[in-house]
């Protein structure tokens, strides 16, 4: 193991998956000549050339369909998204095409395409640009989404996604890009299955279901609370479809109390399905109400604490968990 | 290169027929409530599909929008799958789960059937973008209406084409109507042609309603790009006799113009033309038209003694190589 960014450990998995696999590419808005909006295409257009590392036009809803008609005919693209707030406007193009053909064809043609890139708001991007975009793909059924935490996810998942032969969504969190943690070896194969999740924290007194941009409030809140004597269990969803409920249950199980902090907003969030899902199907492990803590359910305003104030942070969590603490 | 085999006139006069006594039967069928959904019938386009197909290779890509019978039949699926598909049947050309507006036949490169208006023209571009990767000799024929010509789906998959210098042709069969809209209340363009400029790909008109110009056009646009990747347009001009869908009665056009166009039909000038040369008598015409009516009549009878794909088969096709998330 060594320690290596979020951002290295995607261009790793990036540049395996291209090694290893002929069909596979990249395209997106300024992957190549720029080394990637956030550079983590970098030296890729230097290694693979520009047949197979392909910058396009700001043509989002374009290039995503033309990397669904090349998976058709057995390419593997993955499609960056400068952010997937962008990928609104391809949406029609990722919901209506791509996990649709399926089904549509009779099973004629599955779409082993990859849709890539960060998620989730990041710093005083205002509304346009810092939507979490995860409960509304995770609703289309024919996609599959995950939402890495930490270098070794990212670069484990993104690589599993490749190889799937669906529709996968890589929502990469974008404040994650710099941090930092340990994976294996380049040598070493690293593959993350999709929809297992990961006890990132083992814990007794509290459950904490998180993901992405939410995983490191979690982990912050935990050390707190075990100051507090406190135990948390901190589960980490790494996939939000298809979603690992077993994980979350047996968590449950332990604690007997959960709290749901999530980077989406309320209203139909990935807190509700879980919920409804732990409700119906472990109501009796609960010793008390299940507690979400997300955005607040407003666009996302510019304004510094305003920004703060919507988002879910430690703060918040930390009353939530002991609201279901009674402590 | 592979040559392209010159197919048989007569074979394509009766392939012709062929879609349109589907498209007669069809139109009944959903009158008895045989088929639901939306249908949009090929009457009167007939030419185009089957001159362009005739003008390529059977290894070549095409992809349509919504109005896809006639595309797949001339492909070469059977009229038995596409029946059925109407019908819903597991034995149709998508398993009875696409329905009339999104037929795919893989085995005959047919990509669909798609029924969002231009969302299939990126897609095109893909098939496209694939020949040249793997530095294949194949072209991709992507057909829409003229309704698709002012969605932004279809300018960035133009623009995508001419800068990739992608081996596709974009056949635009202007049929006048983008539903009950007249092209002259859509687009601002005198002629729809000249969209293809603005991307610089070279584009002409093409008369739809004739069987050979349309094969020699489209073999020779595709040998062109064949010998050095580009991208092409050509807007076909052709005319639906019947109304958008099976519930429009198309009352925004005239009975006259609706005859003027019936006068010039494709079928009955692709006979002209073999009777006048002497490769077509009346006799074989008879009888070509007596086969494609008796097919359709066979195809219906597929359709309804075909199964139903089984409710528990519903979670197969949702995720290939996957179970129920």
């Amino acid at each position: 193991m060594r320690e290596i960014t979020y951002r290295q450990a995607l261009n790793e998995a990036l540049a395996e998956e291209l090694e290893r696999d002929p069909n596979v590419f990249l395209m997106g808005e300024e992957v190549a000549e720029y080394q990637g909006a956030y550079k983590v295409s970098a030296g890729l257009l230097q290694r693979f050339g520009p047949g197979r590392i392909i910058d396009t036009p700001i043509s989002e809803n374009g290039f995503a369909g033309l990397g669904i008609g090349a998976a058709m005919v057995g390419l593997r693209p993955i499609i960056e998204f400068m952010t997937f707030s962008f990928s609104l406007v391809a949406f029609d193009q990722v919901v209506n095409n791509a996990p649709n053909m399926f089904m549509m064809s009779g099973g004629q043609f599955n779409i082993p395409i990859t849709f890539r890139g960060p998620n989730g708001p990041a710093h005083q991007l205002g509304a346009t640009h810092s939507h979490a975009t995860e409960n509304f793909y995770a609703s289309v059924p024919g996609l599959k989404v995950c939402t890495p935490a930490t270098p070794r996810d990212a670069k484990g998942l993104l690589k599993t996604a490749v190889r799937d032969d669906n529709p996968v969504l890589v929502l990469e969190a974008e404040l994650l890009y710099s941090s930092k943690g340990m994976v294996e070896p380049p040598d070493e194969e690293l593959l993350i299955p999709l929809g297992k999740a990961e006890v990132k924290r083992e814990g007794s007194d509290v459950t904490v279901v998180c993901y992405a941009q939410t995983v490191p409030i979690a982990l912050k809140v935990a050390a707190q609370l075990e100051e507090e004597d406190i135990s948390a269990e901190i589960v980490d969803l790494r996939s939000i479809k298809p979603l690992d409920e077993k994980a979350i249950f047996d968590s449950i199980a332990k604690t007997h109390r959960v709290v749901i902090v999530e980077q989406d907003h309320p209203f139909c969030g990935v807190g509700a399905e879980i919920c409804y899902r732990v409700q119906k199907d472990i109501f009796d492990e609960l010793d008390a109400p299940i507690l979400r803590v997300s955005q607040e359910d407003v666009p996302m305003p510019y304004n510094e604490h305003l920004e703060h104030a919507v988002l879910p942070n430690a703060e918040k969590l930390l009353a939530a968990v002991k609201q279901v603490c009674y402590a | 290169m592979q040559p392209v085999e010159q197919r048989d006139e007569v074979e394509m006069l009766s392939l012709m027929l062929l879609i349109r006594r589907f498209e007669e039967r069809a139109s009944q069928q959903y009158q008895a409530q045989k088929i639901g959904g939306f249908c949009h019938l090929y009457i009167g386009q007939e030419a185009v599909v089957v001159g362009a197909i005739a003008g390529v290779r059977p290894d070549d890509y095409v992809i349509t929008a919504y109005r896809d019978h006639g595309h797949a039949l001339a492909r070469g699926t059977s009229a038995d799958a596409c029946m059925a598909e109407l019908f819903g049947k597991e034995t149709g050309c998508s398993r009875g789960l696409g329905g009339s507006m999104h037929f795919f036949d893989k085995q005959h490169h047919f990509y669909g059937g798609h029924a969002i208006v231009a969302a299939h023209v990126p897609l095109g571009v893909g098939l496209a973008f694939a020949i040249k990767y793997r530095g294949e000799d194949r072209v991709t024929l992507c057909f829409f209406g003229d309704g698709a010509i002012n969605q932004g789906s279809f300018h960035e998959a133009l623009n995508l084409a001419a800068l990739y210098r992608l081996p596709i042709i974009f056949i635009c069969e202007n049929n006048l109507f983008a539903m009950g809209t007249s092209v002259k209340r859509s687009t601002s363009l005198k002629q729809i042609v000249d969209r293809a400029e603005g991307y610089d790909i070279p584009g002409e008109i093409v008369d739809g309603m004739n069987f050979r110009e349309v094969r020699d056009k489209i073999a020779e646009v595709a040998e062109s790009i064949r010998k050095e990747s580009h991208p092409a347009f050509l807007e076909v001009r052709t005319y639906r006799y019947r109304g958008h869908s099976m519930s429009d009665p198309a009352s925004y056009r005239t009975k006259d113009e609706l005859e003027k166009y019936r006068l010039d039909d494709p079928i009955i000038r692709l006979r002209a033309q073999l009777t006048r040369e002497g490769k077509l008598t009346n006799e074989q015409f008879d009888q070509l038209d007596k086969r494609a009516k008796q097919t359709v009549l066979d195809a219906v009878k597929f359709a309804e003694e075909s199964p139903q794909l089984p409710v528990e088969k519903l979670y197969d096709y949702v995720y290939f190589n996957g179970a129920k998330s």
